[in-house]
């Protein structure tokens, strides 16, 4: 069974994600040699679309496809069994809780674990999708994992159009070229709040390389 | 599956666009090892993707009519979406936009049956009335007409022009005319791009008069005039070679591409800059996206499409 999960893995990323990413959508890509060629790395991106995973999956070549996990909230993507499976086995997800269930648990434990097993971890800290092409605050869980292993690069991804493509709660794709800017990475800086504020700074100006076109 | 059997003289021209592709290859090759210090990237790829364009063009020519199609539709698709990836449009018409998307197919459809008619009207009268009315019944009537015009003029320019160049293909045989609709989609599209690079040449070489300053400063008098010439003049050479035109109809054959040319030019650089942005996409590496690529197919297949069909066919 897990073999059969590793191809239907595989054939999904090598041949639907590619069709649908390369084909329906297309990518302006600036800055691809800044992308990690190895683990471990932690990639943060903005987050409109189910796309934007796929389209970040997309970017690292295929021999990296098995230490590749975005992480996502386990109470959305473990809802049920089919997509637990979907989620799990064929897109790879890191489960995470949102809240801890006892005292003193610390919900970001897999992370560690995983980045100690040198993955490739996919990280979108404005939670959840949010609004389509706005940017939301960034969430600070980011920043106490890079305090635990600050010698993890932290690359700086931004995402524009997949928003438009296929927003929170619409199933319909409508095709457009979207744009992908990769930033220099970042380390720890010292403290928690400092490397939020380079993050978003970062982000930010990403945003400005770009030339969008308002989608009201 | 529509098949088709190409004549030798298109066969010929295809390898002509080789033999120049060669060319310019080896003077790229000369140029950078005589001057070392001087930048060529840009002239490289442009024309390592002029290799790539020529080469799907060959293909599709080549396979058969379908092929021929579904690629010039292909074309359609990206030039579309490259559009609406650059203006603005609104979050309410995502699903009037995946419309806008559905005419392509239907569009080629009509014209591998060979309905005329409907591939004549289908874009300017049904799609022209159909979007409007989608758009109302989901009801956001802030920005509405921006909406409505914005989306309508790029479908006549990207899929209502650029199939004229598919139809071409379907016109009926005629007597003592062998090169057929591929041998006109050659001409045409052969004499289109040579006058982008003839009238580039000519304002290098002699530029001074700016001819439309305020939307394309680098163009001139002298590139546009220089172009003209050299385009009629090889119109006149290739038309009895690929097509049925008389020497005096290759004559104005070549002023409506020349001149179309130009005007499809600069029509989708004052798009540009209305938007702010240089290239249209990054598609094609050296060239920009593929808007800027078939800038000036817009205008000269439909103006060429027209004056042989009420000419000959």
């Amino acid at each position: 069974m897990d073999v059969i999960n590793k191809v239907l893995r595989f054939l999904f990323y090598t041949v639907i994600v590619r069709i649908v990413v390369l084909f329906v959508l297309g990518l302006n890509i600036r800055h691809r040699e800044k992308l990690p060629k190895k683990g471990p790395a932690i990639i943060v991106a903005n987050h409109n679309s189910h796309l934007d995973t796929m389209v970040l999956i997309s970017l690292l070549p295929l021999r990296l496809l098995s230490i590749i996990q975005p992480v996502a909230a386990m109470d959305y993507f473990l809802k049920n069994r089919l997509l637990a499976w979907f989620a799990l086995k064929i897109i790879g997800i890191l489960p995470l809780k949102r809240k801890p269930d006892y005292r003193g648990e610390d919900i970001l434990s897999p992370i560690y674990d995983a980045l100690e097993n040198n993955r490739i971890l996919i990280f979108f800290p404005e939670g959840s999708r949010g609004e389509p092409e706005k940017l939301s605050n960034f969430k600070a869980g980011l920043a106490k994992i890079v305090q635990q292993h600050p010698d993890i690069p932290v690359i700086p991804v931004l995402l524009h159009g997949l928003g438009k493509s296929l927003p929170k709660g619409e199933a319909l794709l409508v095709p457009f070229f979207c744009d992908v800017f990769i930033g220099d990475a970042m380390t720890w800086t010292g403290d928690r709040k400092s490397f939020m504020t380079l993050l978003e700074q970062s982000m930010e100006g990403l945003a400005e390389e770009g030339h969008f076109s308002s989608w009201e | 599956m529509l098949s088709t059997t190409l004549n030798i003289n298109v066969l010929w021209s295809l390898g002509g666009l080789y033999a120049i592709l060669v060319g310019a290859s080896l003077i790229s090759v000369f140029l950078k090892q005589t001057n070392p210090d001087k930048n060529y990237t840009e002239l490289i790829q442009r024309i390592k993707s002029w290799w790539i364009m020529i080469t799907l063009f060959s293909l599709a020519m080549v396979l058969s009519k379908t092929v021929s199609l579904i690629f010039f539709g292909l074309i359609s698709f990206l030039a579309l979406k490259e559009y609406l990836s650059i203006i603005p449009t609104r979050r309410a018409d995502r699903r009037v936009l995946f419309w806008a998307y559905l005419a392509i197919p239907i569009q080629y459809y009509w014209i591998s049956i060979e309905w005329y008619g409907m591939f004549i009207i289908f874009i300017p009268v049904f799609m022209f009335l159909y979007l409007p009315m989608r758009m109302v019944i989901i009801g956001e009537t802030k920005n509405f007409l921006q909406a409505v015009g914005t989306l309508h003029w790029g479908l006549m320019t990207l899929v209502f022009s650029i199939s004229h160049l598919a139809y071409l293909l379907m016109l009926p045989d005629i007597d003592g005319f062998d090169a057929g609709g591929a041998g006109l989609v050659l001409f045409l599209v052969f004499l289109t791009q040579f006058n982008d690079v003839a009238q580039y040449v000519w304002g290098k070489l002699f530029g001074k008069h700016k001819i439309v300053p305020k939307v394309s400063p680098n163009k001139t008098w002298q590139g546009f005039i220089g172009g003209v010439f050299t385009t009629t003049v090889f119109a006149v050479l290739l038309s009895s070679f690929l097509t049925p035109l008389s020497i005096p109809m290759a004559i104005v054959a070549g002023l409506i591409i020349s001149i179309a040319g130009f005007i499809g030019d600069v029509t989708i650089s004052a798009l540009k800059r209305d938007i702010g942005v240089k290239d249209s996409g990054s598609l094609l590496p050296g060239h920009g996206g593929i808007l800027d690529r078939i800038d000036s197919l817009t205008y000269t297949a439909p103006l060429f499409f027209h004056f042989i069909y009420y000419y000959y066919f």
